[in-house]
């Protein structure tokens, strides 16, 4: 495994450290970056009619488990599944993109937070019912070199995500520390899965009302400097506070967004975000196809609903340097 | 839709077409599918490849290309309405040269067809754009997009002007290559649509792209702010297929010798079934693709399998049939 070391990378991307190369763009340093881009998923997506094989309530949220062999043979940690919803005439057109909570024997399970029209049609599904949906869809959490020690961080049904990476870094060798937090007990999701696999795991909430009171932060702070690695999903202002926090103690970190998507695969430009690329250039960048993960330190999160003059681009569309 | 799945690499198979030629034509260039992907819909098509087979359907219709790198409009971008969205993208995209370096030529490798959409600001930026794009092997033709909602000047779109759309429209025919067909892409938003399509015809468009998106707004009760962005953004999806309809009748009717690239809001093969009875040769589908990528695939088939249904040897023979 990588040591916490100065001086040197502990960068595990496949292309070796970071460095910032020629670009068409603006380049503004950001300091030394501890991560590469998430490189692609092995597999393409499919299109296809899935079953919905068990329905289960899990707190405030729904989970549902779908016959799709196909998908579950080829999904990785991180990668997400979107489903049309409503039927074939539905007034709502736009996909529901939710994260593979877990894969086995052909199923593929996913937690539902029913929120919308669309979720709760979605989380109303019962056993034996259709669905329309593509998947695996995006990028997955890259593998630290095998034995890395790493620590996963869940926000509310962000932690469903989580529980696949948990059992692929045990696998490789990895001890597995993991934090699920939510505002209240219902809200939290996959302890249980997550109790299996890593240790500690350390739960907050910010009522009291299980675990620690408190913020999942608080937990990430005490557990950063054994980790040589963080993974997290959860809300934007939870992923920011988790980067930072990797960030400062030297530890590279991804995330994974949830980011409003159309479509899921890529064409419909609405999910974007600034993002520094391998170049050292930021560019609104599609969290479906170049995300969902993203490394902690290449999210702009504070530029995130605002367009700067630095981003690829920017200047055709009259945002000019200062 | 089917319930089969396929493996990965594979696209679906919506079965045999029947007997029907479903052959057409962008003005000079012949097409093998009346169906076509819509400008801004399907990026430039190589994310929609896991789902159906490219080469199956008319020709992929390009993101709007602008000569610069465009970053596109902050977030949010898009938010839901009833049978429909509403987007402001902001046109981003990799420019000219980003689109001549890597996506038209994955299209050519694959034998994908293109029709490439063109977008700028000023007439002279439309007309460099043709030029840049003459001779590019497997572009088939450009559409003009003098009407998308989401620029700088939003008061300023040329379709809304007919002096402003010809002006365009002449620069990019005179500039553009021979084989080429040039398509105007209308907007909806105009009192009469008619003398637009007119004077663009007059200027020497090949043919008509009917609907662009419509210009909308959405607020959230919550924030009591525009959702968007943007604040208002182009409306699409089937909410809008009512008014792009009557647009390719109203056109039919009075110019029918002008082909008509007809899009808005289509979903399946009998939405598609009405375009044409209204009088396009060819139709684009947009946002239906968000909801489902194989949509131009299924589409294609089930217009098939209806103008089979109702006695047509052929699409030809279907193009403005309701105005009988």
């Amino acid at each position: 495994m990588t040591v916490p070391d100065g001086g040197q990378s502990r960068d595990f991307g496949p292309e070796g450290p970071d460095v910032a190369g020629p670009s068409r763009g603006q380049s503004r340093d950001f300091g030394p970056l501890l991560t590469r881009p998430a490189p692609p998923a092995r597999s393409a997506p499919v299109q296809r009619t899935a079953r919905v094989a068990a329905t289960r309530p899990v707190g405030a949220y729904v989970e549902l488990a779908l016959d799709a062999p196909d998908i579950a043979a080829t999904a990785q940690p991180g990668q997400f599944v979107a489903f049309a919803v409503g039927g074939p005439t539905s007034a709502m057109l736009l996909r529901r993109s939710i994260a593979i909570a877990g894969v086995g024997e052909g199923r593929v399970t996913v937690v539902v937070a029913p929120h919308g029209p669309g979720s709760s049609w979605l989380a109303g599904r019962r056993a034996g019912d259709d669905v329309d949906v593509l998947g695996p869809l995006g990028r997955p959490f890259p593998m630290p070199p095998p034995g890395t020690p790493a620590l996963l961080v869940g926000g509310g049904y962000g932690a469903a995500a989580l529980v696949g990476l948990a059992a692929e870094l045990r696998a490789a060798g990895s001890r597995v520390a993991a934090v699920s937090g939510a505002a209240t007990a219902g809200r939290l999701c996959s302890v249980d899965e997550l109790t299996a696999l890593a240790d500690p795991v350390v739960v907050t909430t910010d009522d009291g009302s299980a675990g620690r009171q408190g913020r999942v932060t608080d937990a990430v702070a005490e557990l950063v400097g054994e980790a040589g690695v963080v993974y997290a999903c959860g809300p934007m202002g939870m992923l920011r506070a988790v980067a930072e926090d990797a960030g400062a103690a030297g530890v590279p970190s991804y995330v994974a967004v949830e980011e409003s998507m159309a479509c899921g695969i890529g064409v419909c430009m609405t999910c974007v975000l600034p993002v520094v690329g391998a170049d050292g250039c930021t560019r609104l960048s599609r969290s479906c196809v170049e995300g969902p993960v993203f490394g902690g330190d290449r999210v702009r999160f504070a530029d995130v609903g605002t367009l700067t003059w630095d981003v690829v681009g920017a200047d055709a569309m009259g945002v000019g340097a200062p | 839709m089917t319930g089969l799945a396929v493996p990965w690499g594979q696209s679906r198979d919506f079965g045999p077409t029947g007997d029907v030629d479903m052959s057409t034509a962008l003005g000079s260039a012949p097409l093998v599918s009346p169906v076509l992907t819509a400008s801004g819909c399907s990026a430039f098509g190589r994310e929609l490849e896991p789902f159906f087979d490219l080469r199956s359907i008319g020709a992929v219709v390009t993101k709007s290309v602008q000569l610069r790198t465009r970053s596109g409009r902050p977030t949010p971008r898009m938010a839901e309405t009833p049978s429909g969205m509403l987007n402001s993208i902001g046109l981003q995209g990799p420019g000219i040269d980003g689109l001549l370096a890597e996506d038209l030529p994955w299209l050519a490798e694959r034998g994908v067809p293109a029709f490439v959409s063109i977008a700028g600001t000023r007439v002279e930026d439309f007309a460099e754009l043709a030029a840049r794009l003459r001779g590019v092997p497997g572009v088939l033709g450009l559409e003009v997009n003098i009407s998308c909602p989401n620029v700088e000047s939003r008061g300023e779109v040329f379709a809304c002007d007919p002096v402003a759309a010809a002006d365009v429209v002449a620069a990019v025919r005179a500039a553009a290559d021979p084989a080429q067909p040039v398509y105007a892409k209308l907007s909806p938003d105009v009192t009469d649509i008619v003398p637009v399509a007119r004077s663009v015809a007059a200027a020497g468009a090949d043919g008509l792209s009917m609907i662009n998106t419509l210009l909308g707004l959405v607020i959230d009760p919550d924030t009591m702010r525009p959702v968007l962005g943007g604040v208002t953004g182009g409306l699409s999806g089937p909410a809008i297929r009512p008014v792009a309809l009557r647009c390719v009748w109203q056109v039919h009717q009075a110019l029918p010798e002008v082909p008509i690239l007809g899009m808005g809001g289509i979903r399946t093969g009998l939405d598609a079934l009405q375009f044409v009875l209204a009088g396009a040769r060819a139709v684009s589908v947009g946002t239906a693709v968000f909801n489902d990528p194989s949509a131009p695939a299924r589409i294609h088939a089930e217009l098939a399998a209806a103008l089979g249904a109702r006695g047509f040897p052929s699409l030809r023979d279907a193009v403005g049939y309701a105005h009988r």
